[in-house]
């Protein structure tokens, strides 16, 4: 956009300097009115590159001999760079800080008010297979129907990866083991005790053990399963030692949790799982850090030790760990990468501070069809239901685990998933609408400059699942772009999965993409594509020719 | 509502009846939207725009040249006649002379493009897609106003057959339908869209001798209308045309300089439109109107039409410090005033599926358009205007042009894999 701008002073006054020379010299052959612009443009640009130092020499003399409190109050030219940069706030002054233009912000009713309500509480919880990526559809699941289990006790296994596995995130007694399509295991249900009885570990001395002793703590004791693999977001693979680890602490998906609120009071378990990181990884640990709002993120993030920082301002999704991984150190074909999640981390952290699998959860449950939208403390997989009893609105309405963009839909006897902070409830859209795609429509989300949508930024809406027109061939272009703030063509990209074509899927940079980067792009999407479906398609293929 | 939506329910075809479930479908949806909803995975809410919605507004972008157009008709037919000259005399006359013309070139165009596509959404099971909406408003703009009516229904349906269907449908064409309409007949029947006979309405040549058309049974049913109400009306027609009537457009004048188009036409009418030509070009207020609405909304590439501009001022400003003919010696804003540059900038080049898919790729091609469609108005005698022939041809290296904006992306990345390597 500021390159798009520069451009066009520098034309308009080209042409004016043209019609200038001319309105001079009327008798002038054309050749002389050329030279004499060109010569008044190059005057021009010198002038105003001279102009432009000098006032970057006093800007920096000023900051130097520390008169210039505030940046650019020295300058001649106040303000002129400000109009086309992001100001970075005060409290990132100095620390590494990017700022991105494309995205979108999909403002929704139905935002959870700070405070965790105490009356909710889920009684069956579950561990979903399908949730780990790359597990096999039937993993080796060692209780039974009716056998107790501890919180952290082994649940089930991969019979291709036997050394993760996946735990109990509760105490209670295992009520149900339910099948899908050709005898998957969809889910594993246990019914909570009222007191919570942990499987203790045995301590763990961060300092002085070796890698492999700490990979095997944590594959035993189901700190394994909170990682998650980069490119194709599987889970991590014990065998392999990942370039950086990511954490993004905030979340700028629709009605997402408040990270900073999620983790009060959680702040050491939080850091612990920070240096647990640092010891998995041969590079280093990453946090995102949110530079959008007026005041500093919780101190939780911004004053974690043992990692490094980088600031990111902009729309969502600045706020998803695959946009900061671009933007830090992109993920290249031979790269491995992990990601974590906010809870996870202090999850991974309990392991060693509690001795214990500690799967508490904030959720967020939002959306403009509840009652009363509210934050509650409960664990990982929590029947939804349970969680939304009397507060659902009548009628017929969706419920999502995640959020809107790149949540799955779920019943209300489903539960969260595994890597899930949020529930989303809003209304189906099943319905038609007589000259829905003509008459001006204020009241429904959009991207477009057409609609209010892009005007009017803080515009809270009240969506439905309508899907406002039909699927079309790839028509319009330059939109995906506008909605993904990294250096990757999507439309492009999609073209290639769909006529797989791996070298340019690969040259595209489908490795630095999982569905949560393209949701954006897909709601966007006038031609109503199944974006992140497609790129799903993609990864499998990709990640299938290994 | 709900019961409107019953009524229209109970005439729904069965689904066997291939054709009529697929136009059923067609009108269904132009009438509600459908009640499909998002899919459990992937997104679960979506934008409220969609391609009828796009569509429609470069439709409505297109209706200020539609009625200055269809008045321009009228009101070079009475000039050329020396009949009511005044610009707002005989409204009425003017306004209907120009609905007789530009209603049929618009029914046909219609019923064979819809026609087609019809046909080929129930052939491949696909629902009506929108593509020709824009298409078949465009057309009828682009034509003379007494294009014969076979004529354009040939073109109308060679462009979309060839040009669209056999590629795939919407959103698969390579080079812009509309344009490849008025290449067919540029190419096939020259002596209906070239020269200086065919740009005013009404007319017949015996020889070089022009006299205004007998007018028909239409003109006379209103005549009489008009005749209770007090009004001017058309006459018999058959009138002689005016001395020193040419006919010709200021393109052709522009051969001989700046001074022969203005001995015709001065710069304020070349601006406004009050001149013979396409129907829907002339009128430059009109189509920037559509333009900004255009690109204000995002529906158009701003991008596109930037460097449109910017690569037709280049080439003139180039040709100005060649100067090798009068053309060429004519100061390069004013070709800004002729022709159907800004027509073809707002609404043609900038159709999204032919153009440039990068940003990059935009600028590129935009810049070219304006450069190739100088170059041929003023070097090649045979074709007094160049847009039409520099866009279609920019159409088709629009996919070279991607390809290597693509493939410096990849390359970029390729770079960044060595340098995390070593």
């Amino acid at each position: 956009m500021r390159k798009g701008f520069t451009r066009l002073i520098l034309i308009t006054s080209f042409l004016f300097l043209q019609q200038l020379a001319q309105a001079q010299n009327p008798g002038g052959d054309g050749m002389k009115g050329l030279s004499v612009t060109l010569l008044a443009v190059v005057v021009l640009i010198a002038f105003f590159v001279i102009i432009q130092v000098a006032d970057n020499l006093v800007r920096i003399e000023a900051r130097k001999s520390g008169v210039d409190d505030q940046e650019g109050r020295f300058s001649v030219l106040p303000g002129f760079r400000d109009f086309f940069r992001r100001k970075i706030p005060a409290y990132a002054e100095g620390a590494r800080f990017v700022s991105l233009k494309a995205g979108h912000n999909i403002n929704l009713e139905g935002q959870a008010p700070a405070v965790i309500d105490a009356g909710t509480k889920a009684a069956t919880f579950a561990v979903q297979p399908p949730n780990f990526r790359g597990m096999l559809p039937i993993p080796k699941v060692v209780v039974e129907v009716g056998s107790t289990v501890k919180a952290g006790d082994h649940l089930f296994f991969d019979k291709t990866n036997e050394a993760v596995k996946y735990v109990a995130p509760v105490s209670g007694e295992v009520i149900a083991v339910n099948r899908g399509e050709r005898r998957s295991i969809r889910e594993v249900v246990i019914l909570a005790d009222r007191e919570q009885q942990y499987r203790q570990l045995p301590a763990f001395d961060l300092e002085y053990s070796s890698r492999e002793e700490l990979v095997n703590f944590l594959l035993d004791s189901g700190g394994w399963s909170l990682l998650r693999q980069r490119p194709f977001d599987v889970v991590a693979s014990h065998t392999d030692v990942p370039e950086n680890i990511f954490i993004s602490t905030f979340d700028t998906a629709p009605l997402a949790p408040d990270l900073n609120f999620v983790v009060q009071g959680r702040g050491a378990a939080f850091q612990k799982g920070l240096d647990v990181l640092g010891k998995l990884t041969k590079g280093k640990v990453w946090l995102g850090l949110d530079g959008n709002g007026q005041n500093a993120p919780s101190p939780v993030f911004t004053q974690a030790k043992g990692v490094e920082k980088c600031w990111f301002a902009g729309k969502h999704p600045a706020g998803n760990v695959g946009v900061q991984i671009h933007h830090v150190a992109p993920i290249t074909p031979k790269s491995i990468v992990w990601t974590l999640g906010v809870q996870e981390v202090i999850t991974l952290g309990a392991l060693f501070s509690e001795r214990c699998f500690n799967a508490e959860r904030i959720v967020a449950l939002t959306g403009a069809e509840l009652h009363e939208p509210k934050y509650v403390r409960t664990s990982i997989g929590a029947n939804i239901g349970e969680l939304l009893k009397g507060n659902l609105a009548e009628g017929n309405v969706r419920l999502v685990s995640g959020d809107v963009l790149s949540g799955e839909k779920t019943a209300s006897a489903g539960y969260l998933n595994f890597y899930d902070d949020q529930a989303t409830v809003l209304a189906e859209g099943d319905f038609h609408e007589l000259f829905g795609w003509l008459l001006p429509d204020l009241a429904t989300p959009s991207v477009s400059k057409a609609l209010s949508g892009s005007r009017f930024p803080d515009t809270v809406y009240r969506a439905n699942t309508n899907m406002h027109g039909e699927p079309r061939a790839f028509v319009i272009t330059g939109q995906y772009e506008e909605m993904l703030p990294m250096d990757i063509y999507p439309q492009h990209l999609m073209k290639a999965i769909l006529t797989n074509d791996y070298e340019k899927m690969e040259g595209l940079g489908i490795y630095e993409l999982i569905e949560e980067d393209v949701a954006l792009c897909e709601f966007a999407c006038t031609s109503k594509q199944p974006l992140q479906q497609i790129l799903r398609t993609g990864l499998d293929m990709m990640n299938e020719q290994g | 509502m709900s019961s409107l939506l019953e009524k229209v329910k109970r005439f729904e075809p069965p689904k066997e009846k291939k054709f009529l479930h697929t136009l059923f479908e067609g009108f269904f949806t132009f009438l509600f939207t459908p009640d499909i909803t998002t899919h459990g995975k992937g997104v679960h809410i979506r934008d409220r725009m969609d391609l009828k919605r796009t569509m429609v507004i470069v439709v409505l972008a297109l209706q200020l040249c539609y009625i200055f157009g269809t008045y321009n008709i009228g009101h070079q037919h009475f000039l050329a006649l020396g009949q009511h000259v005044a610009f707002l005399e005989a409204v009425h006359l003017k306004l209907l002379h120009g609905l007789i013309k530009i209603l049929p070139v618009f029914i046909v165009t219609h019923i064979v493009g819809l026609g087609i596509e019809f046909f080929y959404a129930a052939k491949k099971g696909h629902g009506i897609e929108e593509g020709f909406l824009v298409t078949g408003a465009l057309i009828p703009l682009i034509m003379p106003p007494d294009i014969p009516l076979w004529i354009l229904a040939l073109a109308v349906a060679f462009a979309v057959i060839l040009g669209k269907e056999a590629f795939g449908g919407t959103g698969m064409n390579v080079v812009n339908i509309a344009l490849l309409a008025r290449a067919f007949v540029f190419f096939a029947y020259p002596g209906e869209i070239s020269g200086d006979r065919c740009w005013v309405s009404g007319l017949e040549f015996e020889g070089t001798v022009a006299t205004g058309e007998v007018y028909g049974w239409v003109h006379h049913l209103f005549d009489g209308l008009f005749k209770g109400l007090g009004l001017a009306t058309f006459g018999d027609g058959g009138a002689a045309v005016v001395d020193g009537f040419s006919g010709a457009t200021p393109l052709a004048l522009a051969k001989g300089g700046w001074e022969s188009v203005t001995a015709h036409y001065s710069a304020a009418q070349m601006f406004w439109g009050d001149l013979p030509g396409s129907v829907g070009e002339t009128c430059k207020p009109a189509i920037m109107a559509g333009a900004l609405m255009l690109a204000v909304t995002g529906i158009a590439s701003w991008r596109i039409m930037l460097s449109m501009i910017l690569g037709a001022a280049f080439m003139g400003i180039m040709f100005n410090w060649w100067g090798f003919d009068a053309h060429m010696n004519m100061p390069w804003q004013y070709h800004f005033y002729m022709g159907s540059f800004w027509f073809a900038m707002a609404f043609m080049a900038t159709d999204p599926v032919t153009a440039s898919n990068t940003n990059t790729g935009k600028w590129i091609y935009g810049f070219f358009i304006g450069v190739l469609g100088i170059v041929i108005r003023v070097m090649n005698a045979a074709y007094p205007e160049g847009w039409m022939l520099a866009i279609l041809f920019m159409n088709v290296w629009a996919p070279l042009i991607d390809h290597f904006v693509v493939q410096a992306n990849m390359k970029r990345r390729m770079k960044r894999a060595r340098v995390v390597a070593n």
